[in-house]
């Protein structure tokens, strides 16, 4: 594991380790607890806060019904649940995401592509595929935007991210992530609005693509 | 629990219903649930805990913290239909021998979060039960700053050292 210099910020984890980030963004977060031991800790830390929480929040009589039927319900069949993997790059999140499958590239022009995980009402999250040198499309956001790098690198404005660093960006932030020279760049991208392209023809190519 | 977990003791998996199913319907209907639809969550969350018990890991996690997580993903699956992504495990070596002082460690700290807790003002406390339950977005979070912070830290260095440790293991 290589040095991971930008960590998901504490409130962000703290809404994910309480199940209150929606799903896009918990998928990222997901795959960068995967990669980074110091956030994988503070995700455990949370959860021994809500532990606690969940001990001295209050109890409530429960009916005598409920203890027979869990009791008799130990020994029930149950179908086994899927396990994904790491799979080459892609955390385990990811690779869940893709249902077990390489991830369905569609080009976006210049060499750069990308792979819709989900896009719904919550956000969308997808990952993103960058050739050396090439900048993503000039773009603002709306809303806060997560990009965690999972080979390669890029830079922008505020930085230099290697594998397992997450960008957080919110709307105020303009910026041109370019992949650096080496291998090509891979991120996985979740943002909670509609990209705007500040350049033409991506803006008309939007709703072509859904970037 | 880990009469549970290695010996499938079924009066034991009683004794942490007892303990817990209570608690947890407390927990639930503290978010507006009734009582019938959280005793069905409830139901879900104990028969969780028996049935993927084997990945309950002491050194990591107390019981309390452990339980909390599988009962925000049943509520999730449950409310919003959708599944909480979650990090992939750590592959663990079954072998190993438990570690009795990371054990230990690990509930020491839970005790000192929950008097860290107990000492709060009623208003910071109810703060925090509120984030802990899951109603406040990342937004009202990051204006908060009732959260107790040194207590978590240390939580944070007691588990990457734990973290670390496995990995060099693993190696």
């Amino acid at each position: 594991m290589t040095a991971i210099t930008h960590h998901t910020p504490d409130a962000l984890l703290t809404a994910y380790s309480s199940g209150n980030l929606p799903q896009p963004y918990a998928l990222v977060v997901a795959a960068h607890i995967s990669l980074c031991l110091e956030c994988r800790a503070a995700f455990e830390a949370h959860q021994a806060a809500g532990g606690v929480v969940l001990e001295t929040v209050g109890a409530e009589e429960v009916s005598e019904a409920l203890k027979s039927s869990v009791l008799d319900l130990l020994d029930a069949p149950v179908a086994p649940e899927a396990h994904y993997r790491r799979s080459g790059v892609y955390p385990g999140p990811v690779t869940e995401a893709l249902k077990g499958k390489p991830p369905r590239w569609r080009s976006l022009g210049l060499g750069v592509r990308q792979s819709i995980l989900s896009a719904g009402r919550s956000g969308s999250v997808r990952l993103l595929y960058i050739p050396p040198g090439q900048a993503v499309p000039d773009h603002s956001h709306n809303g806060l935007e997560l990009t965690l790098v999972l080979q390669g690198s890029f830079s922008d404005e505020t930085g230099r991210f290697g594998v397992g660093d997450l960008e957080v960006a919110d709307q105020d932030l303009e910026h041109t992530p370019i992949a650096d020279a080496g291998a090509p760049c891979i991120c996985l991208a979740a943002t909670d609005a509609p990209l705007r392209f500040n350049s033409l023809v991506p803006r008309i190519l939007q709703p072509l693509f859904r970037i | 629990m880990l009469a549970v977990r290695d010996k499938r003791d079924r009066a034991a998996f009683a004794e942490l219903f007892d303990h817990f199913a209570p608690r947890l319907k407390g927990f639930i209907m503290r978010s507006g649930t009734g009582s019938g639809q959280a005793e069905e969550i409830v139901q879900e969350v104990m028969l969780t805990v028996w049935r993927k018990a084997e990945q309950f890991d002491p050194e990591r996690a107390q019981v309390s913290a452990w339980i909390y997580q599988i009962a925000r993903n049943r509520q999730i699956d449950t409310f919003r239909k959708e599944s909480r992504p979650l990090p992939e495990e750590l592959g663990e070596d079954p072998g190993a021998e438990p570690d009795a002082s990371q054990i230990l460690a690990v509930e020491q700290e839970a005790g000192q979060l929950k008097q860290a807790l107990a000492r709060l003002k009623p208003e910071q406390r109810e703060i925090i039960e509120k984030a802990y339950l899951g109603e406040l977005t990342h937004q009202e979070i990051r204006a908060q700053t009732g959260l107790p912070h040194g207590t978590i830290k240390s939580r944070i260095r007691l588990g990457l050292e734990r973290l670390r440790h496995e990995l060099k293991d693993m190696r």
